[in-house]
């Protein structure tokens, strides 16, 4: 598949990001130009993707490990409080026989949020080295980490359901803990770093390279 | 189906109807959210007491905790967002099918894209799923009216988005004008 044939970039085109539309740029690039259909901004690129997911994906990394080892959970029950993390979470759910969904919350709590951080990191590497590696696998790449992150949030949907189902007065409560803010705080920022990151910049280091 | 040549991601899909398809299927979310917000959704049975709750408690709950940031987060992904992608697919589709153009119809559709992917129904579906289970031992957990209506206003949404294609809308809108 040769990905070389002109793009919109290379004929002085680019997509409107709001509503899509092929416009044509002034040719001495001006700031300032709008889609004649919507009247949004003209950009060739999203704005300052690489620095903006950069700055998602470093605060994401930093909630990550409070997130973890934070208890997201108290119960109380009969005076005894007992704190869970996420990973506890899991390990009840594995040693009470209920391993499929041992596994979904696994995957949606605790791999899928690292697998998006590395993958960013990854992408954001590759574009920052010019890299023309395989532009179409990460590319790709991109696209999975777009869809996956959503299902992160899981937990938090947990906790919060149990707090509004428990509440048996002095019998047993359920209380939120700051490892679910933390926790909360790395799926937006991931979501929001896979939102500024261009994945037409993979596109476009690999083409100046090879021209 | 249009796909891109380089990357092979769907550019754009023409479903039949797609117009009358989307407004019905919004229209549907619209009531079903009513429903699933108005009604009991969860109780707790120990006992021969049962506690209900619906949607928002445990929003409110979370608020009470002093947990404010989880309170809105929970509520901007399954009560805000979705509220909003209804709103706004029955405010641009319900004029255009009496042959209107909608106020402002760039911004709508700018609103729209940003409140899609922050629209988690269906991830708190596996929530309920995950929290049902480990409640088993402690007490059963009877599914209300609104759980169901989640479950349809689920499904009806993720129809009329899917369906939903501004450029065509933008085709029209443009055509005649």
């Amino acid at each position: 598949m040769s990905a070389a044939a002109g793009t919109a970039l290379a004929a002085s085109c680019a997509r409107c990001h709001a509503c899509g539309l092929l416009a044509r740029l002034p040719i001495p690039a001006t700031e300032g130009a709008r889609c004649r259909r919507c009247g949004a901004e003209l950009h060739r690129r999203k704005v300052r993707s690489l620095e903006r997911t950069w700055a998602f994906v470093i605060a994401a990394a930093l909630c990550y490990a409070p997130a973890n080892i934070l208890p997201v959970m108290t119960v109380v029950s009969l005076g005894k409080r007992e704190s869970d993390t996420i990973l506890s979470g899991v390990i009840y759910l594995l040693t009470h026989g209920m391993w499929p969904l041992a596994i979904v919350v696994f995957t949606a709590s605790i791999f899928v949020p690292m697998l998006k951080l590395m993958i960013l990191v990854f992408l954001l590497v590759s574009v920052h080295r010019r890299s023309d590696w395989r532009p179409v696998e990460r590319t790709r790449l991109y696209r999975i980490t777009e869809a996956i992150g959503r299902w992160s949030m899981v937990d938090i949907y947990v906790v919060t359901i149990l707090v509004a189902l428990v509440r048996l007065g002095n019998l047993a409560t359920i209380e939120a803990e700051l490892g679910a803010v933390f926790f909360g705080a790395v799926v937006v920022l991931t979501m929001l770093a896979a939102e500024s990151f261009d994945p037409r910049l993979i596109w476009d280091r690999s083409q100046t390279r090879s021209s | 189906m249009a796909k891109c040549r380089r990357c092979q991601a769907v550019l754009r899909r023409s479903p039949r109807d797609g117009l009358e398809r989307t407004f019905a299927l919004a229209l549907s979310a619209g009531i079903l959210f009513v429903i699933a917000n108005s009604f009991p959704f969860l109780s707790f049975v120990m006992n021969g007491q049962a506690t209900e709750t619906t949607l928002l408690t445990g929003i409110v709950d979370l608020y009470r905790q002093g947990k404010a940031e989880l309170a809105a987060l929970v509520m901007l992904t399954i009560v805000l967002a979705p509220l909003l992608q209804i709103t706004l697919l029955l405010y641009v589709l319900a004029p255009l099918r009496w042959n209107r153009v909608p106020w402002q119809l760039p911004g709508a559709f700018r609103l729209l894209r940003h409140a899609e992917p922050w629209s988690m129904m269906e991830v708190f579906m596996i929530g309920i799923v995950v929290a049902v289970v480990k409640l088993r031992d402690l007490a059963s957990i009877v599914p209300g009216l609104a759980l169901w209506s989640f479950v349809l206003l689920m499904l009806a949404l993720a129809g009329a988005a899917s369906s939903f294609e501004p450029e065509a809308i933008w085709e029209r809108v443009e055509g005649r004008s």
